[in-house]
This record gives C-alpha cells, sequence and structure tokens, in this order.
C-alpha cells in the first residue's frame, strides 16, 4: 500500500544510490561536475521526503520553526561558501565537520529525552518498543543514544581545535601531557563503563557525563597532533562525521543515515590511509590521535651556511632554464601568492620554458590544498604533477622554485635515519642543477625540523614574502 | 679594524680585493687600505677602490695595517714588513712550504692559509683551491684552443669536412670539470679519466664521456674530499689507458693532483711522442711537478714529433678580473666568519674546523698541521639498527593472517545478525555493505580532487538534519529547541558544503 511511509523510503533508496553515484563522480576530473549535480538532487530528494513525512502530523509552529531553521542555516551556508578565501578551505570544511558533530550529539539528546518523555505517556514509539521486545530493545536504544552522542561529540570538539589550529587561533605544536595515550585509553573505558550503567538505569546525569568524557576526549585527541599533520586530521574528521550520522540513524531507525554516514565514514577513513601512507605514518597512530609520539631527539648538528639570492638573480637564472618545476607549500598559501607564481608560469611558458608543478600529496592543510590553490588561479591541471610522477624527473631540471614548503622536500627524510621525519616520501628537489627557497625565515617546518636541503650547495634562499618575491622576479624577467 | 691590501710583486696579476668586495668588508666594520695601483694589473683603477670607500694608500700603511690580504706567499722582505700582532692572509701552501711557516712563526703575528680551507660544504664559499681551479680549467682550454691549429667544433663547408677535436680531461675536480665544460661549449669531443668512479655523472652532466680505469679494487672516495694515492694496479691500468688515448685524442689537458704530495705521473715521454704532430698538452700540475714528463713549469715547449707542452703555473692569473673578483670575495667570505659581530673585529675561535685549519700561525705559535677532519659524516650505525623492527612491523601481513582476520570480521557480523533483535540485523547489513561501497567508490580518486571530494562529502554528512527533522514535530520544547539549532547546523553544512564545492570544482581547467 502507498504511504507516506513507504514513499518516503523510496525516496530514501533513490537518495542514496545519487549519493554513490556523486562521490563515484567525484573521483574523476571529467565528472566532477556531474558529481555535484547528483549529490544536490539526492540532498533535495532526502530532504523532500522527510520533509514530507514530518509535516503529516506537526503542529504549525513546529512546520514554521523547521522552515525558519533552513532558511537560516542555508543563508549562512551560502554565504560563507561564497566569501571564503581558497586559502581558508581548511578551516572552512573543519568548521562545518564540527557543525555535523554537533548536530549528531543534539539528535541523539532528543532521542534519550522523546524515549524518557514518552515511556510515563506510552506514545507511538515507546509502545512499540514495549509491545516487540520489551526490556532488550529499549536497551540497544539507549546503548545507540550513548554510541551517537559519543562520536558527535569527539567529532565536534576535534573539529573545533582542528579550525583553532588551523586558523592559528591557537598555537600549532602538539599537545604533550603525559601518559596521553593513558587518557585516551581512559576516556573510551569510562565510556564503556558509562554506557553499562545507561543502558541498565538510563539518568540524564549519565549522559551528560558521557558527553562531557566525548568533548574533552575530541579536544584531547587533536589537539595532540601537530599542525603539519592537519590534513589527515581533517580528513579524519570528515570520517567521524559521517560515523556520528551512522549512528543517529541506528538510533532513529533510519537506513538513510546509515547508508549515507558508512559512505562518508568509510571514505573518508580511506582518504585518510591514502594520506598516512603518503607520509610514512601509522594509520592506526592517527586515528587513536597519538602520533608525532614522541619529540625527535634534540637537533644540534651543524648545518653550516645557506646562501642568499636576490629575486634578480632569480630571474636571471629562470631566464636562462629550460626546465622549471615549482614545488609549493603552505607558505604559498598563506602569502596568496598563487596568483603571482601562474603569471611566473605563464610567462616562463610563453618563453618556451618547461614550467611544471610538483605537488606533495600532504602539502598545504588539507589534502589537495596547493590544487584548489593553482586551479583558483588558472594554472592548467595538465602540468601540476604529483610527487610520484615527478620526482624522476628532478635531475634534469635546471631550476627548482620551492615556495613556501618545507618538510615536503626535506632530504633528511630519505636520507637521515634518525631523523624525525625519516621514511616519510617527500620531493627530491635537491637533486636539480639549482633550488631556490622562498621562505621568510630560516625557521624549522611545522615537524620541527631542521632541513639541510637549505644549506646544500646547490640550494639559495631568497627570503621575503613569497607572493612580493614572485612579483619582483616577474618583474624583472 | 684596518685591512691592508698591498700590490702583489709581479708577476702576480691578481689583487686580494676588488671594489665589490671592498665595500663588503666596509660592510662588516673594516676600514680598508690599499696600496696604489694594486689593482692595476687586474683592471681594476684606484679611483673605483676609492669610490668603494677605500683609503688609497702607500705600500708601507697597506702592509702595516691590522689585518693584510695577500694572494701570493710573503718573501721574507714582506714578511719583515707586516707589524707585530698583524693577521697575514694568503694563499701559503703550508704542506709544502715548511721552511716559510716556520718563517712566519718567527714573528708574533698570525697566519691564515687560504689554500688550505677544509673541503666541507660549509667552507665551500671561501675555498681559493675551488674558484682559482675553476678558472684555471677554463683558462687550460683557451690556451690549448691557442696553440691549436683547428677548430674545436666539427663542420662540414663548402672547402670540405672538419672533424671535431678530441680532448681527453685527466683529473675531473673542479678543473678538470671546468675544462670539460669549456671544451665541451667550444664542440669539442670530450673524454675524462679520474680515479673516483662516482665523478662519471658529473662528468656526462658536463657533456663528456666518462673513460672508467678497470681495476679488480674498488676506488673510494677518500674522507677529506680530494683524491688519494692509487695503488699500483690502478696506476698500472689506467697507464694502459693513457697510452691508448694518447695515440687518438688531439688534446690532452692534466689536472691529477695529491694534496701534500707532487703530482703523479700520468704520460711518459713515449705517450708523448706517441701523439699526433700538432697536438697539445696542457700540464696544469707544472707547478707540483707535472703530469707529464718533459713539462717545463711555467714554459711552453714543443717535442721534436711537433706536439705542444704548456706548462703554464699562472692559468687562473691570466683571467685576473675574474680570479681577482672570486679570490675577493673567498676573503670576504672568510672576513665573514671572523667577524661574527660585523663589529670590524677579528675573533679567531679555534673550536671551529674551518678556523682551525686554516691558522697556520697563531700569535707566534706554528698550529700547523691541524688535527685531521673528516668530510662526511660517520655512518650512522646506531639508527639503523634501531631501524629494524619498524622495517619488519611494516611488513605486509602474510597470508593466512589476512584471511584469519576477515573471517573473525565474517563470523563476528553473523554473529550480530543471527543474534540481534529485529531492527538491527537489517541495519548492521546496510552499514556494512554501504562501507564497503564507499571504500571502493573513493579507491581511485584523483589527488587533486581530494579537498573537492571531502567538501562533498562533508556536505552529504549534512543528512543527519533528516534526524532533526523528524524530531522537531515533537510537543516536548525542550527537544523541539535542540532540534531547531541542529536543523540550523546541519542547513548551513548542506548548502555551504554543496557551494563551496561548486566553486572548487568551477576553477579547475585544462
Amino acid at each position: 500500500m502507498l504511504t507516506a511511509q513507504s514513499i518516503a523510503d523510496a525516496a530514501y533508496l533513490v537518495a542514496a544510490l545519487l549519493f554513490i553515484l556523486s562521490l563515484a563522480g567525484l573521483s574523476k576530473h571529467e565528472s566532477s561536475r556531474q558529481g555535484i549535480v547528483f549529490g544536490i538532487a539526492g540532498m533535495a530528494i532526502a530532504l523532500a521526503a522527510t520533509i514530507g513525512l514530518a509535516t503529516r502530523h506537526m503542529p504549525g509552529v513546529a512546520v514554521a520553526l523547521m522552515i525558519v531553521a533552513i532558511i537560516i542555516g542555508a543563508a549562512i551556508g551560502l554565504w560563507r561558501a561564497k566569501v571564503v578565501e581558497m586559502t581558508g578551505m581548511p578551516e572552512l570544511i573543519a568548521l562545518l565537520h564540527s557543525f555535523v558533530g554537533l548536530a549528531a550529539v543534539l539528535v541523539g539528546w532528543n532521542g534519550y529525552l522523546e524515549v524518557e518523555h514518552e515511556s510515563d505517556q506510552k506514545s507511538a514509539l515507546a509502545a512499540a518498543l514495549d509491545v516487540n521486545n520489551p526490556g532488550s530493545l529499549l536497551r540497544i536504544h539507549h546503548a545507540e543514544v550513548f554510541i551517537g552522542v559519543f562520536i558527535g561529540a569527539v567529532t565536534f570538539t576535534g573539529s573545533i581545535v582542528a579550525f583553532l589550529k588551523l586558523s592559528a587561533r591557537i598555537k600549532s605544536a602538539p599537545l604533550m601531557l603525559p601518559g596521553k595515550n593513558w587518557i585516551n585509553l581512559g576516556a573510551l573505558g569510562a565510556f564503556v563503563v558509562l554506557t553499562i550503567f545507561f543502558v541498565v538505569h538510563p539518568s540524564l546525569g549519565l549522559l551528560i557525563a558521557v558527553t562531557l568524557v566525548a568533548l574533552a576526549l575530541g579536544w584531547h585527541l587533536v589537539a595532540s597532533i601537530g599542525g603539519g599533520d592537519m590534513p589527515v586530521v581533517v580528513s579524519m574528521l570528515n570520517s567521524y562525521s559521517g560515523w556520528a550520522a551512522a549512528a543517529s540513524g541506528f538510533l532513529l531507525d533510519n537506513n538513510l543515515l546509515i547508508v549515507t554516514g558508512a559512505l562518508v565514514g568509510s571514505s573518508g577513513a580511506y582518504l585518510s590511509y591514502i594520506m598516512c601512507k603518503a607520509m610514512n605514518r601509522s594509520f592506526i597512530s592517527v586515528i587513536a590521535g597519538g602520533f608525532g609520539i614522541e619529540a625527535g631527539p634534540a637537533q644540534d648538528v651543524d648545518y653550516g651556511e645557506h646562501r642568499e639570492i636576490s629575486a634578480a638573480d632569480t630571474a636571471e637564472l629562470l631566464g636562462g632554464a629550460s626546465s622549471v618545476i615549482i614545488t609549493p607549500g603552505y607558505g604559498m598559501a598563506t602569502a596568496q601568492a598563487q596568483h603571482a607564481v601562474a603569471s611566473l608560469t605563464a610567462k616562463l611558458r610563453q618563453k618556451g620554458v618547461n614550467v611544471r608543478f610538483g605537488i606533495h600529496p600532504v602539502a598545504g592543510r588539507l589534502p589537495g590544498h596547493m590544487n584548489v590553490l593553482l586551479a583558483e588561479a588558472k594554472v592548467p591541471y595538465d602540468i601540476v604533477l604529483e610527487m610520484d610522477e615527478i620526482n624522476e624527473d628532478f635531475t634534469d631540471t635546471d631550476v627548482v622554485l620551492v615556495i613556501g614548503a618545507n618538510d615536503t622536500v626535506n632530504p633528511a627524510a630519505a636520507e637521515d635515519p634518525s631523523s624525525p621525519i625519516a621514511g616519510m616520501p617527500v620531493l627530491r628537489v635537491w637533486e636539480a642543477k639549482n633550488v631556490v627557497v622562498f621562505k621568510r625565515s630560516m625557521a624549522a617546518g611545522y615537524a620541527g625540523v631542521q632541513n639541510p636541503l637549505f644549506f646544500r650547495e646547490n640550494s639559495q634562499m631568497l627570503f621575503g614574502d613569497a607572493k612580493a618575491k614572485v612579483e619582483e622576479i616577474l618583474a624583472a624577467l | 679594524m684596518l685591512i691592508g691590501v698591498p700590490r702583489e710583486s709581479r708577476p702576480e696579476t691578481r689583487v686580494a680585493a676588488t671594489p665589490t668586495t671592498v665595500a663588503q668588508l666596509i660592510g662588516l666594520g673594516y676600514e680598508v687600505v690599499v696600496e696604489a695601483g694594486a689593482g692595476e694589473l687586474a683592471a681594476v683603477a684606484d679611483g673605483a677602490y676609492a669610490e668603494a670607500g677605500a683609503r688609497i694608500g702607500s705600500a708601507d700603511e697597506a702592509w702595516s695595517a691590522d689585518v693584510v690580504f695577500h694572494v701570493n706567499a710573503p718573501s721574507d722582505a714582506e714578511i719583515a714588513r707586516l707589524r707585530d700582532g698583524a693577521t697575514y692572509v694568503s694563499l701559503i701552501s703550508p704542506a709544502l712550504n715548511p721552511e716559510l711557516v716556520d718563517k712566519l712563526a718567527a714573528r708574533p703575528i698570525t697566519v691564515l692559509a687560504m689554500d688550505a680551507v677544509p673541503r666541507i660544504s660549509r667552507a665551500q664559499s671561501m675555498d681559493v683551491l675551488s674558484s682559482t681551479a675553476n678558472i684555471a680549467g677554463y683558462r687550460a682550454v683557451i690556451e690549448a684552443a691557442n696553440v691549436f691549429g683547428r677548430f674545436f667544433t666539427g663542420q662540414v663547408t663548402a672547402a670540405g669536412k672538419v672533424p671535431p677535436a678530441k680532448v681527453l680531461v685527466a683529473g675531473a675536480g673542479v678543473a678538470g670539470l671546468a675544462a670539460i665544460g669549456a671544451a665541451g661549449s667550444l664542440g669539442a669531443i670530450v673524454r675524462a679519466t679520474d680515479p673516483r668512479p662516482e665523478v662519471a655523472d658529473q662528468v656526462k652532466s658536463l657533456g663528456g664521456d666518462y673513460l672508467p680505469v678497470v681495476v679488480e679494487e674498488e676506488q673510494q672516495q677518500s674522507t677529506d674530499g680530494y683524491a688519494k694515492a692509487t695503488s699500483d694496479a690502478y696506476n698500472a691500468a689506467a697507464a694502459r689507458l693513457y697510452s691508448e688515448q694518447a695515440g687518438d685524442v688531439d688534446i690532452i689537458i692534466t689536472t691529477a693532483l695529491i694534496p701534500g704530495r707532487p703530482a703523479p705521473r700520468l704520460l711518459t715521454a713515449d705517450d708523448v711522442a706517441s701523439m699526433k704532430s700538432g697536438s697539445v698538452i696542457v700540464d696544469m700540475a707544472a707547478a707540483q711537478g707535472g703530469n707529464v714528463e718533459g713539462t717545463v713549469p711555467g714554459e711552453v715547449i714543443k717535442t721534436a714529433n711537433g706536439v705542444t707542452i704548456i706548462g703554464y703555473t699562472d692559468l687562473a692569473g691570466r683571467l685576473p678580473t675574474q680570479a681577482s673578483q672570486l679570490y675577493g670575495t673567498n676573503l670576504v667570505n672568510l672576513m665573514k666568519l671572523l667577524t661574527p659581530a660585523k663589529d670590524g673585529h677579528v675573533v679567531l675561535d679555534f673550536e671551529d674546523v674551518v678556523q682551525r685549519g686554516i691558522t697556520v700561525v697563531r700569535n707566534g705559535e706554528k698550529t700547523w698541521p691541524p688535527p685531521p677532519i673528516p668530510v662526511s659524516a660517520a655512518p650512522a650505525a646506531t639508527p639503523a639498527a634501531v631501524d629494524k623492527p619498524a622495517a619488519a612491523e611494516k611488513r605486509p601481513m602474510p597470508a593466512a593472517t589476512r584471511l584469519a582476520s576477515v573471517g573473525i570480521g565474517v563470523v563476528v557480523l553473523w554473529l550480530i545478525n543471527a543474534y540481534a533483535p529485529p531492527p538491527l540485523p537489517e541495519h548492521f547489513t546496510v552499514l556494512t555493505l554501504s562501507v564497503v561501497i564507499g571504500y571502493y567508490v573513493i579507491g581511485k580518486v584523483a589527488h587533486a580532487l581530494h579537498t573537492p571530494l571531502m567538501s562533498v562529502t562533508n556536505a552529504i554528512s549534512g543528512i543527519i538534519v533528516v534526524g532533526a527533522l523528524l524530531q522537531i514535530g515533537h510537543h516536548d520544547t525542550a527537544i523541539r529547541v535542540l532540534s531547531f539549532i541542529a536543523i540550523l547546523l546541519a542547513s548551513i553544512n548542506i548548502f555551504g558544503g554543496f557551494a563551496v564545492t561548486r566553486r572548487m570544482l568551477s576553477m579547475f581547467s585544462k
């Protein structure tokens, strides 16, 4: 029989399929625009079906509230999306994750309040639960509330910390509490114990307690990760936000939430895994928030002296080169130098110089951060290559411009087994004939490791704001 | 403090400072006095020094300065002109001139030998031997071309075909590499030999062919960055190689030097006799006894069979302007090291291997030879041992383990589904399948699309709004308020996420 519920269920299936197509589309350039259309269509269908289902027996005031909330949310979301700088993208995405986390916490709380409230009045839901299987289903429901709230709260504070670190509102250095792994394990243990108590004797106090524990855990997990590892963290939080949605789906008996949550959760986890491989990190220790586990030994090696170069000399060097590779890093983003770099690229290409970009998988503070910035500046994406595609070519390259990258071009990772970043795949820029490093000062990179590249015979430092320096080079060319 | 730059005694053409380096020295807080006419042969007029801020003075003024910059080792008369407590900087060759070192140590002065800079990366900027050798190598090719009666490059002309000249460079150090580059850019076919096989790539990078000397034993790079003496077996093989090549090539440039020892003999009189008439040999090691039998240091001679042997010992000095500029810059880099406060006061720090290495005499006390310093740090043996367990950990799981873990996972899922009450098994089924789909769908994502993908999944995870939408209808005020907030937050996510993804994707262009 065609009921509102069955129509909604059918719509949910269609929406879930569209989401899958959307993710599939997003994994290729050619189909990416199509992918987003699928995603929007899926979301529209899901929303329409849910609103239709929910408004059947809803008092007018609730409908009004719902519409107001959606309109306000949409306005804020569209406004933020319009004004955000491409360099501020990591912060925005981290902040958006925190919203999903908070929403999951609220939905979980509501799930508890609903049952609590209505168990006195024997309402539809509570009655159904009681009739079918008195004790156990209600208990499962309680456990689901707990799990949903827990994951949501961890996502919420974790994302907030990631946001604060990325926007430099708090120090990005990892927080090093003594026995941090025990703190994490203790929080998990507390969660398990609280869940058992809650399942037996549900009470608001326990729910508040678990929320606080999860909030603290989320904060600590991300606070103990250094800013340089934020790309993985953001992707991991993306995964967590998916699991939070899936947990809510269990709670609300809603397949669409489960499907979507699991899709986002597993794709986010896989994305983090790809990135962990790129950084030679252990995936488990990322999930556990314990990486950058110990600080490296004190670096007291004398690397010698670096040499400086002027913008004019760099221009001369570039003018005489036949092959140039540019390896940008977070410094290009902070200096907003992508447009200047793009004009430099265009100019050199006009002169017949083979210019390419080498992008390290974790350059920037978000996976693919550099690609987005270069795309914004209209750099053709067929000359923007990944590390593995270009690493062999450095030996035949006349000039490498390292713009605001540090750890991703550190030869110590490849050559010094005692280095804290040993084994991390890096761009082998030092094999080129000349390396010009754009940097603000001699300070160490995010990993806090000194970079022997700066002291190599074939490298020269160009100190100053990357954007200003690139523009000076442009003027000199 | 005052730096004095006296005129060199003839025939030296170089000078220890140029207007550019004078300005840099003044920047370090020093005053500079240049003897009138000091830069004459290097084509630097006194006026140019004055313009850069130096004072033009007499020879006495220059010699009695606090710090004296010189190119060549001093004569006895010149040593006597230094004032007590002065610092004297020049090329000394302390290993080859022990008497000179003793004479210098007889005065209460400090002597720094620019040709004793250790070969470590940090000291590259003050390594005179490198900067001089570079010039000398280039000049050696030019000298050879001057005497050689043919083109270097091959040409096909209406008047017939011209074969390219063949050049053999013995020793691929700095001078050898410079010679390879210069000869190659003139169009010659360049070959090079060197006992250190690791220089093969450097030779190739300059367009030369590396000729290996094939012997049983392995030649290794010496710890101080210079070539070391070779074994007998190697020498025999090398001699065969040179004899072969001598008959074939037109020009030979020899650069083989071993620090503190006479130059090794590479070409015998027989080898020279086997060369074609009109061939040219430039023996860059002439000052140390020569690599070629029959070389006369400082002279050009012609053998009976018409081979010219150039034995100039002042090749670098034949490019005086360039050589002075580079030497002067080496000195400036030294003063940067010696003037940490940039206040015009020399501070000699014996803890620093570079400063220790170049100091031949300190305040009248002989400090030569310095303790040896290896260039490449000892290989890190301990870290390698520590690294082992980590490497073992990363080995892929054996097939059995992997199979077992998959099996356990399947059993656990089956147990949950078999025992859980009604709605749960269905949920788990949906969850498990979705996880698998999510994994495969993302499997081959292009790296550049990571950010758009993440922001679209972020938008999609705003689907949590569905939960809040279903809850807002509840009559309890608390629930309604919480749902309201949840809907608002999730909406920001949905709309913001999709909009920002669209914005990003619209920027990708091919």
